[in-house]
């Protein structure tokens, strides 16, 4: 075991305790970096070699001085007798999806690759402040369009850990890849489908989607606005609450930031789970979707060994008196899909106007006749085909003649979906849940290549985890078994607005109870 | 699969959205879409009550909840020369742009 592959919070001990330093930290991670990452992602890369196809590919952006300058920094203060920080000379990597300043900020797009950012996002900021250290900004789908990373302009795009030949999941692949592999510790992520969750799901890490307004979005390069969530992974879930304590709480510089006090989330960690009412939904345990050919849709159970890992846990849960609630209604869950594809196209659409080859970003270098053909030329060239596709959709649903039939309607649908947890959670409801358990993501890692290209297969692997993120509520995803194939399987807890101390908790608690099972000993296949 | 978006309608699109496609591009985009619009068809036949409001983000905005509203206090920016150095094409201060379209009024 080397140090890169321990715990933050004993990394943070055994800083404390002088046993290690900061540098020592930061160099473990880089030289596993060196060891599994390969060639960054970077535009026009050419053929994929052999080689690509077995390294992990998180990084776009390595900011290898900066770690080092940061972890001697901590050394010094800590020689010093300073108190550098609750997250002290921890490495994290940030999905590149978030401004930090000096820093390459691209959204693995061409259009953003040339864009240095002038300033830093909230959370990052939170987590430099805490003295954790920035090991550079890892891939994503482009603009955060996908669920495999595969969109990225940044080639090699991110493979799983588990088994290179499998995509990590996205949009927070890079994140989830990076903390599988022993990279970093820590990742900060967004989630506005699932993009924090299932990544994490794939790649075997703990994820949390916190609840809207929960962390900041400041300087956070907008997709869908009224979903978008920063939040952490983590290979443990200690550590994904002392990240979540560290980046939460109100932001003047975002004002749809909550301003509502942050609980201490470490200090409820062991409360353990008596007492506690978790549910298990009939809708969680299967999907719907289309039939490519016929445009009619098929449901299906899950696969039986995910739907057992999800009971096999809730049994674990009733074994430490957790009482559990089964039969739990989430009717409109299936519609979740539908209404994303319309609601979060429109808030994409509008997000993606400001790229235009004037005030920043890349500009075409073609001769242009006025202004329109710059904008036209720039878009064109600058955009992939997944954000083009989000602009192309988002405009249609919300034209004029069509925004009742589409736009209004997916906004009232989104209602029922917030209903059905209202009722789940109500305290003086029927099912007054603390919890509902459920898979993370239908699958396991699906094949790179297996779903590339057609969209809306693609997005039905946010099934689970979309309707979290109409309803605004938080969610938890954490490592739970291994499946045929060795790829990880996650599971899902979903809570009340601002519940995550719970969900932490009733994480923590499955995560304990299930320390010793044979899977937790086997290490992604790029460990091995 | 039926076809939602024709080539016509679609072209308006485009040219709304500020793009330019070549053909390759502009089959697989229309293509997707409508399987897209395809798979959206699902919510029309959600029985929905005439008094279901919409809901625009899920967590409710209570007073409780929302930060107080800034000062309206002018906060120039340390160095403007740099987000100035971020533009493709500027000159003294200024973003310059191609000729802006316009008409002369008679």
């Amino acid at each position: 075991m080397q140090l890169c592959d321990l715990p933050a919070y004993e990394l943070n001990l055994l800083l404390r305790q002088k046993q290690v330093s900061a540098l020592e930290i930061t160099q473990s991670c880089l030289q596993r970096i060196e060891q599994v990452d390969g060639r960054p992602g970077q535009l026009d890369a050419g053929e994929m070699t052999p080689a690509d196809e077995k390294a992990v590919h998180a990084f776009i952006t390595l900011t290898e001085k900066r770690a080092v300058a940061q972890a001697k920094t901590i050394d010094r203060k800590l020689a010093q007798g300073e108190d550098p920080g609750a997250l002290a000379g921890i490495p994290f990597t940030v999905k590149d999806i978030f401004c930090v300043r000096g820093t390459p900020s691209t959204a693995a797009s061409r259009i953003l690759a040339n864009f240095t950012a002038p300033y830093t996002a909230t959370p990052v900021e939170r987590m430099e402040a805490a003295g954790a250290v920035l090991l550079g900004k890892v891939n994503l789908d482009e603009f955060t369009y996908g669920s495999s990373n595969e969109s990225s302009a940044f080639q090699p795009s991110p493979r799983n850990p588990w088994n290179p030949a499998h995509v990590p999941g996205g949009s927070s692949g890079g994140s989830a890849a990076s903390v599988a592999a022993g990279e970093a510790p820590l990742s900060l992520g967004t989630d506005t489908a699932g993009s924090i969750r299932q990544p994490a799901a794939f790649c075997g890490v703990v994820g949390v989607k916190p609840t809207y307004g929960r962390v900041s979005r400041y300087g956070l390069i907008a997709f869908g606005s009224s979903l978008d969530c920063p939040g952490p992974l983590a290979r443990n879930v200690v550590d994904a609450a002392l990240m979540l304590h560290t980046i939460a709480g109100a932001d003047p510089r975002d004002v749809t930031s909550a301003n509502l006090a942050v609980p201490d989330y470490l200090a409820a960690l062991e409360e353990g789970v008596r007492g506690l009412r978790i549910g298990l939904s009939p809708d969680y345990f299967k999907i719907t979707f289309p039939d490519p050919a016929s445009g009619s849709y098929d449901q299906q159970a899950l696969p039986a060994e995910i739907e057992s890992r999800v009971r096999y846990a809730a049994q674990l849960l009733a074994g430490l008196g957790a009482q559990i609630v089964e039969d739990v209604p989430m009717p409109n869950t299936r519609y979740g899909i539908p209404a994303y594809f319309v609601i979060s196209r429109v808030e994409a659409a509008s997000n993606l106007h400001r790229y235009d080859g004037v005030k920043y970003g890349y500009r075409t270098s073609q001769p242009v006749s006025d202004l329109r053909d710059l904008y036209r030329k720039t878009r064109n060239e600058g955009f992939g085909l997944q954000p083009k596709l989000r602009i192309l959709m988002g405009m249609y649903v919300s034209a004029a003649q069509y925004s009742a039939q589409y736009y209004r309607r997916a906004l009232r649908v989104r209602t029922l979906i917030r209903r059905d947890f209202e009722q789940a959670f109500d305290p003086k409801g029927k099912y007054r849940l603390h919890a509902l358990l459920t898979p993370t993501t239908p699958t396991s890692a699906f094949r790179m290549g297996a779903l590339y290209g057609d969209s809306v297969l693609m997005q039905y692997a946010d099934q689970l985890t979309v309707p979290a993120n109409h309803a605004g509520v938080p969610g938890v995803s954490l490592p739970f078994g291994i499946d045929q194939h060795g790829l990880p399987i996650g599971v899902q807890l979903l809570g009340a607005d601002f519940s995550e101390a719970i969900l932490l908790r009733a994480a923590r608690a499955i995560e304990q109870a299930s320390e010793n099972e044979p899977w937790r000993k086997i290490k992604p296949l790029v460990l091995r | 699969m039926s076809e939602i978006l024709d080539a016509q309608t679609f072209a308006h699109l485009v040219e709304l959205a500020a793009l330019e496609l070549d053909p390759q591009q502009a089959e697989y985009l229309r293509r997707e879409l409508n399987a897209q619009l395809s798979a959206i068809h699902e919510l029309e036949a959600i029985p929905l009550d005439d008094d279901l409001p919409i809901t625009s983000h899920g967590v409710p905005y209570t007073l409780q909840i929302s930060a107080a509203p800034r000062a309206d206090a002018w906060q120039p920016y340390p160095q403007p020369q740099e987000i100035i150095a971020q533009a493709p094409h500027s000159r003294e201060g200024y973003v310059v742009v191609p000729d802006i379209p316009h008409t002369t009024l008679e």
